[in-house]
Order: structure tokens, then sequence, then C-alpha cells
């Protein structure tokens, strides 16, 4: 039943109660919500933006009651949520969704740009675990990296290793996230991948996992109208983004191949390119 | 003890292996996600409406759930019949019968669409003749006994296949709707669509939906849609597919009580997921086993003979 509640399913306004700005695109909004405040990691939430749109974000961080959403800005709905002010009025409904669970007291974290933000929440779930943990950020350049001071700390506290990669090569290792990724498989073994990131950058975890014969647990993206498992939006093969993941595992993800990283359904349900 | 005979229901034409049916604008726009749904024990399945045209939804919140149901205003996305006919095609082996769903601006294109679908293999159509949040479309066309007539006939022109048209509860005399719709030819009725709603956040002073009014589904219109259906049931021979808050056995069996000869299942779906095709049947088969009864045909309209 992938968590699913109907009470967090109703909309809820909530006001904004602090804004952090992360990189010149990305920025962190804080919120008090309790029905948030129990999300696992990698579940996501539908947030309104009143009058502009409503769009699913994963959470970045809980404590207490206070939750945190990381919006990157790609269109207006994350521009208009990315100008709003401390105080300013947000609807959310959620969690929705599964989430990455914790296997063995080995793993390895890959996330690109943005897609870090639900890592981060599990990257603190796991060191409660006392699971080890490699994470590789990757981004395009050094200013587009996220939470570097966060990775840096909880690399002197929990033993976790962390790692870098620019595409120019002006911060940690120069190239892409998936080659750093390989190159730790081929020599380190993990009991565990966990991947968030854009959808080119999964398909090629995927294939990795599928070399290197590690589990895989991933989260991948879709437009969704509803987020309740039911308008078929956000579908993907057989199963639906919203209910059925986001976060899908390796055998999910390998009955999905022939969509995965190539095909996705627009607002119309049109199939066009992923 | 599961009787699998006891279930089998005869709907126009189409054979069903149980009464539950996947309703119109659920996950029914890949071939995938219909597999899936008749994979997890619907009767038939009943895709998203499609219409001549590709067409956008409306920008989100298009669907919101309240207290008592879900309401939506989702704006008819389809990809257009010229694409979505390739998903049809797909569906060839479908161990179900596959319904297409149909909108449209005018008789021609309801005909238009209709035919394309049955070229594409498809074993009905259902007329949208109900969609309470476009414009000039569904409602606002299927309110007109006339326009229902006119389009009914230009539907059964064009089509072999058994044609089903989903009327709104929108209206005074929904009867009225379903006599028209009979008096030309249809196949079946299919009620209720959504009902006319909306939902207005206290603390932005906002409605909600983008498109300000939606459809109320859900639990909420189950005893607006059996009196729809039981109205239905005394004005008209024809079979009729009952629609709105089924979630349960209970619920399925009394519309059939009401006239229904099967049940569509949508809003459900996003409370109790795939699961409640099975869980309906089962217990609709106990009901009858209990009752005594051999057939799930010998109840439809058993309300109105006591």
């Amino acid at each position: 039943m992938s968590g699913w509640h109907t009470d967090a399913n109703q909309l809820r306004t909530v006001s904004i109660q602090k804004v952090v700005t992360e990189t010149e695109l990305v920025k962190t909004l804080y919120f008090r919500d309790k029905h948030c405040a129990s999300a696992k990691p990698g579940q996501f939430i539908m947030v309104w933006i009143p009058g502009v749109d409503e769009i699913p974000l994963s959470i970045s961080s809980i404590n207490g009651s206070l939750v945190s959403i990381t919006v990157k800005e790609v269109g207006e709905a994350t521009r208009t949520l990315n100008r709003m002010r401390e105080g300013g009025l947000i609807g959310v409904r959620g969690p929705f969704g599964t989430h990455y669970k914790v296997v063995g007291k080995s793993a390895l974290i890959v996330g690109g740009g943005v897609g870090t933000a639900p890592l981060m929440l599990l990257t603190s779930r796991l060191a409660g675990e006392k699971v080890k943990a490699v994470v590789v950020e990757g981004a395009k350049t050094r200013s587009e990296l996220l939470f570097v001071d966060q990775l840096v700390e909880l690399q002197k506290n929990n033993g976790f290793k962390a790692i870098f990669t620019t595409d120019d090569g002006s911060y940690g290792t120069k190239g892409l996230v998936t080659d750093a990724t390989e190159k730790l498989l081929s020599t380190e073994r993990f009991d565990i991948i966990y991947a968030c990131g854009n959808e080119a950058m999964t398909t090629r975890i995927f294939e990795l996992a599928e070399k290197y014969g590690t589990p895989l647990q991933a989260s991948l993206e879709r437009f969704m109208y509803c987020a309740m498992g039911i308008c078929g939006s956000c579908v993907i093969g057989k199963y639906r983004v919203c209910r059925d993941g986001p976060v899908f595992n390796q055998t999910q993800l390998k009955e999905v191949e022939d969509d995965l990283g190539k095909i996705k359904l627009d607002p119309k349900g049109e199939k066009v390119k992923a | 003890m599961f009787n699998a005979e006891r279930l089998k229901v005869k709907l126009a034409e189409l054979d069903l292996c149980n009464p539950t049916v996947l309703a119109s604008g659920i996950l029914g726009i890949t071939s995938k996600s219909l597999r899936e749904v008749a994979r997890s024990g619907a009767g038939a399945v009943t895709t998203k409406s499609v219409g001549l045209e590709p067409r956008d939804g409306y920008a989100n919140p298009t669907v919101i759930h309240v207290e008592c149901g879900l309401l939506n205003a989702l704006g008819l996305p389809n990809p257009g019949i010229h694409k979505f006919s390739e998903e049809l095609k797909e569906l060839g082996d479908l161990e179900v019968p596959l319904i297409l769903s149909v909108y449209g601006y005018s008789a021609k294109e309801y005909g238009a669409v209709a035919k394309m679908g049955e070229e594409a293999g498809v074993d009905a159509v259902e007329l949208n003749l109900s969609c309470p949040h476009v414009k000039g479309v569904g409602a606002e066309i299927g309110q007109s006994p006339e326009k229902i007539r006119e389009i009914v006939k230009e539907v059964k022109v064009q089509v072999k296949v058994p044609v089903f048209a989903k009327l709104t509860p929108n209206v005074s005399d929904i009867a009225d709707l379903a006599k028209a719709a009979a008096s030309c030819g249809v196949d079946g009725i299919t009620a209720i669509n959504t009902v006319k709603a909306m939902a207005i956040d206290v603390e932005t002073a906002r409605p909600i939906l983008s498109n300000k009014i939606g459809g109320l589904s859900g639990g909420a219109v189950k005893p607006v849609a059996v009196r729809c259906v039981y109205e239905i049931y005394k004005a008209v021979k024809v079979p009729i597919i009952g629609c709105g808050g089924v979630r349960t056995w209970k619920d399925a069996v009394e519309f059939m009580l009401a006239g229904a000869s099967a049940v569509q299942i949508g809003s459900a779906i996003a409370f109790e997921d795939l699961a409640v095709f099975k869980s309906i049947t089962d217990g609709i088969c106990k009901y009858l086993e209990r009752k005594n009864v051999k057939s799930v045909n010998e109840i439809v309209g058993m309300a109105h003979r006591r």
C-alpha cells in the first residue's frame, strides 16, 4: 500500500518558516507539518503554490515537526516558490510513495544535482542505523554542488565518506558522477546503492548495478496530476511513480527497462522522450 | 467456494467475467497500465476519455481529496485518438473487454473518434456526455436530450460495437437523458459522472482547483448515483453500468439491486489500490452464495420488485 494515509492526503496550508539559499537556483524552504514530518527518506509531497501550480517535491530534512524541501528553479512553479519569503503560505499533501530502505551495513549513495535532496534525509537515517556510507555527489560546476558543508560534516562524525565530482573540475574530481561511481564499484564492495538524479544518471547507475551485481534503490521522477495512483500520468511500464515508486528497486527497474531513460508521458498523456 | 460462473455478466454484447469495470479517467492512458488493471481483476476496462485532437490538462491542483471523496478538474488531458490508437492496438490480446471513452465538441467528432477506436480494436465505446469541467464538451452537451440523440445516432451509424452513454447527474431529471439515448439505440447507460463541486482554502481564500470548479466522486456521491440508477432502470430497458463511490462489495450489490448490470470503479483505487477489484468480486460472490442466488444477473433491479 506504499505508505498511503488518507488523512495525509488532505491539503494543509502551512506558512514558510525559513528560506535558505543553497546555490544561485536552489533554495531550501522550511515549514511545520506533522504528516510531512512522518515521511521516510525518498517519499515525496505535493506542494501547492497558490494560484500557480502544485508540484511533487521530495523532503530534504526533518527536525521534529520542522520539514524542508529543497527546490531548484526550473519553471514558473519553482521560480514562484523560490521567491516566497518567511510567512508565505503554501499547501502541502502527503507524504506519498515508497521510500529508501536500510539494507546491509555499507551503502553507496549517488546524487545528481538537486537529486541529492532526498538522499540527505537518507544519510541522516543511515548514520542512526550505523551504516557506513560513501556519498558521491555530482554537479556541473562548483557553485552548483549542494550541501557540501553538511556532507563534509557528516564525514567527520560518522565515518562517512563524501566524494564530489564536477563536470568542469572546479571542485572535487573532474568528470561525471557515474564515472566516479563505477570506479568505486570496481574496487569496493557495497551492500546497496541508493540513487537520485536525472534519468540519464539513474539509467547509467542501473546499468552499473547490473554489471557489478549490487542491489539498487533509485528514485524516479514523472509529471504528476493526482499523486494518488489514479490519474495515470506518471506511469512507467506497469508502475505508477506516485504510488509504486518513486523509489524502485533493481527488479522493478529491470521490469521497466524498455521505458527507463527513454519514454515518459507529457501532460497530455502522449509518450515523449524521457 | 469461488464460483466463476456465478459472477459472469452479459453487458450488451460484452462478456464480462465479473461485474467490475475500471471507470474512465482512471489509469487508462497507456496499454501497460490498462493491462495491469485487467490483471488485478477488473471484468472490463475503460480508457481515459479521448478526443480527436491532443489536449493538455489544467494546471495543478487538478485532483484533491475532500472530506467525503475526491474532487477533480483534470481538463480531459489526452494524446488524441490518432496517437492513442497505437496504445489500443497493443491491447488486441487483452483478456477482458476494452471500452474506449470518447468525448467531442460535436456529434461528428464523437463519431469520428469512436470509428477510429473501433478500427483500433476496442470492444465498445462509452460516450462521455458528462464531463463537468471542460467548456463545450461533456456535460454542456450532455445536459440536452436533443444533443444526446444527435450524438448517439451519429455514433451508431459509425460503429458496430456496443455504444454506452455516460450521463451527468447535474440535471433535474437524469431519466430524460437516458430515454433520449435509448430512443436512438444506445446499448447501455453509464450513470453517473461526477457531481459539480468546489472547495476553497480558507487560509489563502482561494478556490483550490486551478479550474475552480470540478467534479465530486467517491463516497459522497454514492447515494446520488444509486438514486440515478434506480430512476434510469425504471425509465429504460437497456442495461445500466452503475458508477459513483463503489468501494466495497456492498456498494456494488446496492447498485445492482437498484438496476445496474455492472459497476464502475474509480476513486476507490486511491484508497484501496488495485486490490479493490478482487475484494469486491470476492465479496459479491460470498453474498450471492449466502443468499443462494445462482447468478449475479438475478439481483439486477431486485429492489424494484420489493
